[in-house]
């Protein structure tokens, strides 16, 4: 059975888990991660340990994770298609120099080359690649897999690699909190707006609502391009992404570059004045008219029932 | 402040893409084209750093003829210059894409034009690959950060600001370096009348044509991802409809 190798980093979350997943379909898989990090379920786990690596520092791992590799010869390496999955492997690739498959769907590794399928457009088109290299490198699409599930203690390896201090030229050198709300990415509900909210003013009915749900507040492309919400709120291909309970989509009409954002939603509820939307077509659940006056009467509605009023 | 931008021309977001009989490439025919737009930002970018700093924004491309449109967009909101890397028109594969890139850029830093900041998009809006700009850092030999929303440049630093959960990382990099930005760093200009002139009478340097060396990622064919089939229950219409909205939220566990 070939060796497949998942960075998993120093805080693996559902993300990472989905990437083990696609790793055990293609064979037998050790986990990379940085520090005391364990994981349940799987053989063996590389705890990669250097003092340059106690923060993020994408050119200092990808130069641990290359010495790994060139020690270990696994078949594959595969990290979450997360910001920094997908950092840390094109480093990778760039060392190595091997082709580097990003946000891949699924596999195909019954020959030397590898078919694989994946997204591109941020998940509106799908791409049939071959990838043909001595050791592959793959990151996997998020929420294309199920999460790991597993049990048992891996046997834990330390591996100290030798890493230049130069390398921490690209390295966290701060941190800053900007703020403590609920964030866009971890809300269990998302109350989200776009044209059709019409201003900036416009979207104190939808801070009322999420406030009232423990939820956050999003927006589409063209609400940030007019300045009434900071990017920080961009839901979509080229802000975030999202899969939340549920998202409610107020005056969005559904363009594939947002939906693609927040599909892996488990519901949706558009709000909408024209029935025929993309979003109102595509969504579980649709209110069809003025948003301006049916999200007051969900607040009013919602704060009776809790007892608020 | 020498700075040199990397773009690339992509069908304009919100088109409906349609596919080519062969599902070899999308079909170009009815579709708008323009910069890719991490890559609109990393334009303007460089150019407000221009302005606050002094210096040249040059713009390099590698793509069809048909880019020579992007790069006079780029030069109508006040690039200096730009470059095409002509290629016959197939998508190259990212290493292909980097190694020509760098090579021209090794080429215009050799004829005097050392580069203090390359920019880069974080990745395209189509292809996506996010490696194009890093594997071009790593041939330079020089640092790069991606995934950037905030720059400053502080004598021989880049100070650059990478937005996460729960606020931002902040990362210096010595100079030169390369920086992959993302959009919301800024919020892009239009062009202006006289920058439309200036770009219509400029010289684009076209280099090429090119052919690109096959990487080991080679795209095979294009589909379209089935579409869910959806039934949507309409709760209601206008105000009406709140007390079903609640019932919903309730039922979904969403009301503690």
């Amino acid at each position: 059975m070939s060796r497949v190798m998942v960075f998993v980093g120093d805080q693996p979350g559902e993300i990472e888990s989905q990437a083990i997943t696609l790793g055990h379909s293609l064979g037998s898989v050790e986990a990379v991660v940085l520090g005391d990090v364990t994981i349940a379920g799987l053989n063996r786990v590389w705890s990669v340990q250097h003092p340059l690596l106690s923060d993020y520092a994408p050119e200092a791992i990808a130069e641990a994770l290359a010495q790994l590799v060139g020690r270990e010869m696994p078949a594959a390496v595969i990290a979450a298609g997360t910001e920094r999955g997908n950092e840390v492997m094109a480093h990778l690739g760039a060392l190595l120099d091997l082709p580097l498959a990003s946000n891949i769907v699924s596999v195909d590794a019954s020959d030397d080359d590898w078919e694989l399928t994946r997204v591109r457009w941020g998940g509106s088109l799908l791409e049939e690649a071959t990838l043909s290299a001595f050791v592959k490198l793959l990151t996997v699409a998020p929420h294309s897999q199920p999460a790991f599930a597993g049990s048992g203690d891996p046997e834990v390896t330390i591996f100290t690699p030798e890493i230049d201090d130069s390398l921490a030229r690209t390295r966290v050198t701060e941190r800053v909190t900007v703020e403590a709300g609920i964030s866009l990415t971890t809300a269990p509900v998302v109350v989200s707006g776009g044209r059709g909210v019409g201003s900036a003013e416009g979207f104190a009915t939808l801070e009322q609502l999420a406030n009232l749900l423990g939820g956050a507040v999003g927006c589409s492309r063209v609400v940030t391009n007019n300045g009434w919400r900071s990017h920080r709120d961009q839901v979509g291909q080229t802000g975030t992404r999202i899969a939340p309970s549920l998202y409610i989509a107020c005056g969005i009409s559904g363009a594939i570059q947002h939906w693609v954002g927040m599909m892996a939603a488990k519901k949706v509820l558009a709000i909408n004045t024209d029935p025929d939307a993309p979003m109102v077509t595509k969504a579980d659940y649709a209110v069809i008219g003025d948003l301006h006056e049916i999200l007051p009467a969900i607040v009013d509605e919602v704060k009776r029932r809790k007892g608020l009023e | 402040m020498r700075i040199l931008t990397c773009v690339k021309r992509v069908p304009a977001p919100g088109a409906r893409i349609n596919l080519t009989e062969d599902q070899r490439a999308i079909d170009a025919r009815h579709l708008s084209f323009t910069v890719s737009p991490h890559e609109e930002c990393a334009v303007e970018e460089g150019i407000r750093l221009r302005e606050a700093n002094g210096g040249t924004v040059t713009v390099l491309t590698l793509g069809p003829a048909e880019s020579d449109e992007q790069l006079r967009y780029a030069i109508s909101v006040g690039a200096d210059t730009a470059e095409l890397i002509l290629t016959d028109g197939e998508e190259w594969d990212p290493q292909s894409t980097a190694n020509a890139l760098a090579s021209r850029i090794k080429d215009l830093e050799a004829e005097g034009q050392a580069f203090d900041l390359i920019l880069f998009g974080n990745e395209s809006a189509d292809a996506g690959g996010y490696q194009v700009g890093i594997r071009v850092a790593h041939l330079l030999g020089r640092p790069i950060i991606t995934g950037i929303k905030g720059l400053q440049v502080e004598q021989q630093t880049v100070v650059a600001r990478r937005e996460v959960e729960s606020g931002f990382e902040v990362y210096r990099l010595p100079l030169p370096a390369v920086v992959a930005v993302k959009e919301g760093i800024n919020l892009p200009r239009y062009p202006t009348l006289p920058g439309r002139l200036k770009a219509k009478k400029a010289e684009v340097a076209n280099l090429g044509p090119a052919v690109g060396i096959g990487g080991g990622l080679q795209m095979r064919m294009l589909r379209t991802p089935k579409e869910q089939q959806t039934v949507t229950t309409v709760l209601g219409r206008g105000a009406d409809a709140a007390p079903a909205v609640v019932d919903l939220l309730a039922e979904l566990g969403l009301l503690r």
